[in-house]
């Protein structure tokens, strides 16, 4: 049977929107596969987290229980998984591509000698499956051969999992671990704090560019524009190259993916690698100076302008909206 | 100290790529390549941690054609010690390439291996893990810093949400952010030095590890081109076309 185990990601028992996509998504391939969804957790918290997770949709919810897993590392949580495929035969693992799935899925399939799909966007039903490649220039329909597979999926891709009545059962399970081999150590988490939503789950998305010029500018001029719209902020790479703002502001193929319904690029080119981060969203605003630059190639809505002047008399535009 | 740096050869990140009307690939006439960016990064920082220590040696490896000799090159010229280019005339998938690698790590027996956290033509991200994993050595991806002290090493790793940081002892993987360093350029008495370092092949074949494709790229498609929309001639334009016509805010 083609069952689907999810790692659900979880950080002291409260889990992001991409958790609910993995369930999402593992449900779907458990279902062109004629297998069950089993969705796992492990560390501090996951009880709770578990307790909620049952509620979306799975046939069942592991939780992984071990001292060593309490804050997750890579090599005991692949081994916790790797002994979790063996005990429960699951055909898949599947995880979203978040930075914790992109860090353990690979150490996984390597463990389990299985191929692995990184950042799938869709399920076919002949088992097939597409992945972006060359900064999603290119769509690739692939096949992963053996008893196992390990995919991660992408997060703007799939929808969440939503409530769908009742609980599926909880169940502990304490997997083989070879202590000895287990050296990686966890030395401490520097949260980025911000009130702002989550660039991967908000609604509205504003990032800058090269543009802004310099740090402070992201804090007086686009900022305001930011919170004026309730919007998520994000960033080019060459800002985050010129140190502007963090790398986790990122979007573009070597940051985050996002998606979201409405997307502003200030002062963006729109190199390939930011598009691939940005051009699946669903109405695209370019704001920048320079009338050639390939942003306003997917944008819907283009304005050739100086962008100090544009952003300030944005956000009073959008205040008036309001009132 | 022995550092193992992985080395992808890629289009140039700059260069459009274009999908084959078959389907069977991209079109590569006109395509400049180069080193993945990210293995630039761990070049250097497997630069400075040799010239840290004042002693070490920094050894390239690449999985690939003939062709990727010119790659090597250049991370040589940029100050790497020796390549190693393991020849496989036909692509091998990520699983494969890991075996191929973790092979060659298991007699070169480096205490450190640095590559970069993903490559940007397949995008996979997974062969740094994978050998970790093969290894049964500790990993590092995502790093935007590391500190060496004695046997130990100290890593922040760039994650969602924060910086997370893990430590273990050597011999570990590591697998380079964007933020780790900036690659230098190769200077022009490096380039004339590199043409004289130990360059040396070896046929994947006699590695002895399984090679068998289990990932396989039935087809390629370009994706649907997105359209662009209209310019808009003022802010107030763009506001009131959001509000009534997207409506989005």
């Amino acid at each position: 049977m083609g069952d689907v185990l999810v790692f659900a990601e979880h950080r002291g028992g409260h889990f992001p929107k991409t958790t609910l996509i993995a369930v999402n998504a593992g449900l779907e391939m458990a279902r062109k596969r004629g297998g069950q969804c089993i969705a796992v957790l492990s560390g501090e918290g996951a009880p709770a987290a578990a307790a909620e997770i049952a509620k979306y949709g799975p046939s069942k919810v592991i939780v992984l229980d071990d001292p060593k897993l309490a804050h997750y590392l890579a090599d005991a949580a692949a081994q916790a998984l790797a002994d979790l495929v063996k005990k429960t035969g699951a055909e898949t693992v599947l995880a979203t591509a978040t930075a914790m799935g992109k860090d353990l899925m690979p150490r996984l399939a390597a463990r389990l000698g299985a191929p692995m799909a990184s950042e799938i966007i869709a399920i076919n039903d002949d088992g097939t499956m597409v992945r972006p490649m060359y900064a999603g220039n290119a769509l690739a329909t692939i096949e992963l051969d053996g008893p196992v597979r390990v995919v991660t999926v992408r997060g703007t891709a799939f929808d969440a999992a939503k409530p769908a009545g009742g609980a599926a059962p909880v169940e502990t399970v304490t997997p083989e671990l070879d202590a000895a081999s287990l050296k990686m150590e966890f030395a401490g988490f520097n949260e980025i704090k911000s009130d702002r939503p989550q660039l991967t789950e908000a609604r509205i998305v504003v990032s800058g560019g090269r543009g802004l010029k310099s740090g402070d500018n992201f804090k007086t001029v686009l900022e305001p524009l930011v919170d004026e719209m309730g919007a998520a902020m994000g960033a080019s790479r060459a800002a985050v190259d010129a140190g502007f703002v963090p790398n986790d502001l990122q979007v573009g193929q070597t940051g985050k993916v996002v998606a979201p319904e409405l997307y502003v690029a200030v002062g963006i080119s729109g190199a390939i690698q930011h598009l691939a981060g940005m051009k699946d969203s669903k109405t695209i605003v370019a704001i920048n100076k320079d009338e050639e630059a390939p942003i306003f190639g997917v944008a819907d809505y283009g304005l050739v302008a100086d962008l100090f002047k544009a952003v300030p008399e944005m956000v009073e535009e959008v205040k008036k909206l309001k009132h | 100290m022995k550092i193992l740096v992985p080395v992808k050869r890629v289009p140039d990140p700059a260069t459009t790529i274009r999908v084959l009307p078959d389907g069977s690939g991209i079109a590569t006439d006109n395509v400049k390549w180069v080193i993945n960016p990210f293995d630039e990064i761990a070049i250097e920082e497997a630069l400075r941690i040799k010239e840290k220590q004042g002693s070490g040696e920094v050894v390239l490896i690449s999985v690939g054609q003939t062709a990727w000799q010119e790659q090597l090159r250049t991370g040589l010229a940029m100050g790497a010690d020796r390549a190693i280019l393991v020849k496989a005339d036909t692509p091998l998938d990520t699983l494969a390439i890991a075996r191929a690698i973790a092979k060659v790590a298991s007699d070169e027996k480096p205490e450190l291996i640095i590559i970069g956290k993903q490559a940007i033509d397949d995008d996979s991200n997974q062969i740094g893990q994978m050998l970790a994993e093969m290894l049964g050595w500790p990993q590092a991806t995502f790093a935007s810093k590391v500190e060496l002290a004695g046997e130990k090493c100290t890593v922040v790793r760039e994650v969602d949400g924060g910086l997370e940081t893990v430590a273990f002892p050597m011999p570990a993987v590591i697998t380079t952010d964007l933020r780790l360093n900036e690659p230098r350029y190769a200077s022009l008495p490096g380039i004339m030095k590199a043409r004289k370092k130990p360059l040396n092949e070896i046929a994947v074949d006699s590695l002895g590890v399984d090679l068998a494709p289990k990932l396989k790229i039935k087809t390629l498609n370009a994706p649907e081109k997105r359209q662009a929309g209209r310019k808009v001639a003022s802010v107030e334009e763009l506001v009131q076309v959001l509000h009534t016509e997207a409506k989005v805010i």
